[in-house]
């Protein structure tokens, strides 16, 4: 259903792009790569170093085989450049002439140190757009800042909510900043694109990693913004956002689930269904079945209350199957949905019918690569495979001597000087 | 962006004026999808019920912790800007002003369960017919076909489909996840994104576009690399904690004060040195236990209490400070009251504040990007439940006052 070869037009394949990043940036590029745009990312001569990110290809660490690098990249074309030689900043600020933006993830200060800031490549590109992501933005007083994952999760405030009570804040098991950061500055590149059309200005956009996670807090700015209190984090309950504790994980036969007993119009019918099915097993009780689930509400929870309702639950799930229960909820419209596993993940019927996943050819290894695909489809221009993740310099002779110019010979002294 | 206060009478270019967007979502994420294109500068317009209220208008934090729909600081936040219509959509007249809203709209967003726009006859193909060249995007927890496509969860559930939850917890213990609905505020980069490139596709070609998002797939493409470590290498994540494979010491320390932590993650050798160096003991920089990257992994449970002896003497503020002064990554584990006294989130203006009809001024937050040209548009709080009905209908709909009152009486907008 997705993913489909198609003749038809990709929906930014009229555009181009330079992307400098590492896997402080290059989410943004992917993001604009599914959806055609022609992106060339930049690397170092030798392979930018978030080649070094794993997982690897059958577990083999090296800069060709990273898992990381592979589905960031797909889509796009590689060359590598030293921006640091005077030859290589010569060939960028040719390149910069043939496209519309600039993604760039280097510490402040970096590309002005080599002449190649904002406002020296407006100079030779009036309608170019450059993008900055960083940890914490382009100036104010942490914007040097060493800011690895764990540092934004901690600053931006998610890191506190998450995790026990009783033990330290803890982070998401997947490094996540940058992704939301990338996500924030695609968005932002498409704006500035946008303007672009409508007036032919290009402009800088500065992207702060920190601020995107800050919105992942949810109402937490808002209870302390409106009644001064501080939601902690409380392992497999959670604080909404009047204060009250919610409990949202339960352990069932072989595995957890995540299931909230809410009522009200929407819920209170299958609220009931499921305290039938658990009076047909014998494992409901007086309170359960007493329980009025029309009047309920979020507003009536009180510690006690989640307790009693807890246990009674509980014992119930812990005879059931992740499966099971949720081949109940999707039929009744309980709020309950496994905690899936990756394993779970691949195995499961609903994303492999909806041709989630795609193949990916990788003639270097002599096989394909199953991917995660692309998280929305279109009636008029899908997203595609194009091209698995560039080999370092992968594209040198293509852009630079097809698209530049550059003679055989001249590649040659470049490739042979370091500065390609 | 400017503060508000400063910003009144200036007019910049606002990146997409001539946009409209009407807004049939609920909770969260066709709301934020929204939002973020009022940032740009589209004029949006939300269109809900009383008879089906906005499931985070009944959410808190209210105002004065009294529950009403115009409290919710949980909504206001998700829906700054906009323009909030109140419609019937059973009543036939309410029908047909939704229907006027749709042919105005460049946009449409929603995010009900797959089905419901189709029932209300609101579907792509029916909105087609009167909005050929319309982008018309729909998000669900996962998506509008497939086996469970029926499910009706939010973005708890979603997380935990996601497999966010079995990747975020300690080693052995319960799968805590990432904290509120974590899907939902993953999907709308990728949902917000698709928008505008049909929006610049559009402007070339004319056509319109039905976009189709899952909201768990969008989950899905943030934990790709512990997917495709189980794909390919057949290795299933669970939780680390707050382990990282190539960096130690790495996780969040106790510091001075109750529950107050401050994470520090040390990846190379000159960090390591530079830590030595700025905790006063120089000497153990030679530890042949800690000099390199294997020792440090091998010996991390001591290092983790070595380190923690250090953080416990100071304020997380000072662990923080002069640790990134020195060079080493490092920062404090912030609650909400430190969020609004960062002074980083300060100067980039993160929190705006906004003066909403009942809950008074209150924090808005400003999305992750600055544009050097163009400002992020927060001129307007968040809607009051048809704060707009009036002027929707008569200034952007063109209906005349009479028309409106025949409409008002019927008991169209509820």
């Amino acid at each position: 259903m997705k993913g489909k070869e198609s003749a038809k037009e990709r929906l930014l394949s009229r555009y181009r792009a330079l992307d400098l990043t590492d896997e402080k940036g290059m989410m943004c590029g992917k993001i604009l790569a599914d959806l055609g745009m022609d992106i060339i990312k930049i690397e170092a001569p030798g392979g930018d170093p978030s080649r070094n990110l794993g997982p690897f290809y059958h577990n083999q660490p090296d800069p060709e085989k990273s898992l990381f690098w592979f589905a960031l990249n797909m889509n796009k074309r590689g060359i590598t450049l030293n921006v640091k030689s005077e030859d290589g900043r010569g060939l960028f600020k040719r390149l910069i002439q043939k496209v519309d933006l600039i993604i760039e993830s280097f510490p402040v200060g970096f590309l002005g140190s080599l002449g190649l800031s904002y406002q020296e490549l407006s100079q030779i590109n009036r309608q170019i757009i450059m993008a900055s992501i960083t940890g914490f933005g382009q100036t104010g007083p942490y914007k040097d800042f060493k800011a690895p994952d764990i540092v934004c999760m901690a600053l931006g405030g998610e890191m506190n909510l998450t995790g026990d009570p009783d033990r330290p804040p803890l982070r998401i098991g997947v490094p996540q900043t940058y992704f939301h950061a990338g996500g924030e500055a695609a968005i932002a590149c498409l704006g500035a694109l946008w303007h672009k059309e409508m007036t032919g200005e290009g402009q800088y956009i500065d992207v702060s990693a920190q601020d995107s996670v800050a919105w992942l807090g949810f109402y937490n700015q808002a209870v302390w913004d409106l009644s001064r209190l501080n939601i902690t984090r409380q392992g497999g309950q959670r604080f909404i956002g009047n204060g009250i504790k919610f409990r949202f994980l339960f352990p069932c036969a072989d595995g957890f689930v995540s299931f909230l007993a809410l009522g009200g119009e929407t819920r209170a019918d299958s609220q009931k269904k499921l305290v039938e099915w658990m009076n047909r097993e014998g494992l409901a009780d007086d309170f359960i079945n007493n329980f009025d689930w029309a009047s309920h509400s979020v507003l009536k929870i009180t510690d006690e209350l989640t307790e009693k309702m807890s246990q009674v639950f509980k014992r119930f799930f812990l005879t059931k199957t992740k499966k099971e229960l949720f081949d109940f909820a999707i039929r009744n419209g309980c709020l309950l949905a496994p905690i899936n596993t990756t394993e779970d993940i691949l195995k499961n019927e609903h994303f492999q019918k909806r041709g989630f996943w795609i193949e990916v050819v990788h003639p270097e290894l002599n096989n394909s690569v199953t991917y995660p695909g692309f998280p929305y489809s279109f009636s008029e221009s899908p997203c595609k495979v194009m091209r698995r993740a560039p080999q370092i310099g992968e594209h040198n002779s293509e852009i630079f001597g097809q698209e530049l110019g550059l003679s055989p010979d001249e590649l040659i002294i470049l490739k042979s000087g370091g500065i390609i | 962006m400017k503060a508000p206060e400063k910003r009144e009478g200036l007019r910049q270019v606002h990146i997409l004026k001539n946009v409209k967007v009407v807004d049939f979502g609920w909770a969260i994420v066709s709301p934020i999808a929204a939002t973020y294109l009022g940032f740009l500068g589209a004029t949006v317009i939300t269109v809900e019920s009383s008879t089906r209220l906005n499931i985070i208008r009944q959410g808190g934090p209210f105002k004065d912790g009294i529950p009403h729909p115009d409290r919710s600081a949980f909504y206001t936040n998700y829906n700054t800007g906009k323009y909030s219509i109140a419609l019937d959509l059973k009543n036939y007249q309410g029908m047909e002003i939704a229907k006027k809203l749709i042919q105005w709209a460049d946009v449409l967003v929603e995010n009900f369960a797959p089905g419901v726009m189709g029932r209300l006859g609101l579907d792509y193909e029916s909105v087609k017919e009167i909005n050929p060249s319309i982008i018309y995007a729909s998000s669900s927890q996962l998506g509008q076909m497939g086996p469970h496509a029926q499910f009706r969860g939010m973005g708890v559930q979603g997380a935990a489909m996601a497999g966010l939850y079995a990747v975020t917890g300690w080693p052995g213990g319960e799968p805590v996840g990432p904290f509120g609905a974590y899907t939902d505020l993953v999907a709308p980069k990728f949902l917000i994104s698709a928008i505008l490139a049909a929006l610049l596709y559009r402007h070339h070609t004319g056509k319109g576009e039905y976009i189709e998002q899952s909201q768990v797939e969008a989950g899905l493409s943030f934990i790709f690399p512990a997917l495709m470590d189980y794909i390919v290498n057949g290795a299933v994540l669970n939780c680390p904690g707050n382990r990282e494979p190539n960096a130690a010491p790495h996780g969040a320390y106790r510091c001075q004060g109750e529950d107050r932590w401050c994470v520090i993650a040390i990846y190379t050798d000159e960090e390591w040195k530079a830590f030595c160096q700025a905790i006063g003991n120089p000497q153990r920089i030679q530890d042949p236990k800690f000099a390199t990257l294997l020792g440090r992994k091998k010996n991390e449970a001591e290092l983790d209490s070595l380190v923690a002896q250090w953080t416990a003497g100071h304020s997380a503020e000072y662990v923080m400070d002069h640790l990134q002064r020195a060079g080493v990554p490092a920062g404090m584990v912030t609650t909400a009251e430190d969020l609004h006294k960062d002074p980083q989130l300060a100067h980039r203006q993160h929190y705006q504040r906004l003066n909403h009809p009942v809950i008074g001024f209150h924090s808005y937050e400003a999305p992750a990007f600055r544009f050097s040209k163009a400002p992020v548009i927060m001129e307007r709080p968040a809607p009051c439940l048809g704060e707009h009905n009036h002027y929707i209908c008569t200034e952007i709909l063109g209906l005349k006052e009479d028309e409106f009152q025949s409409l008002e009486k019927a008991g169209v907008f509820r």
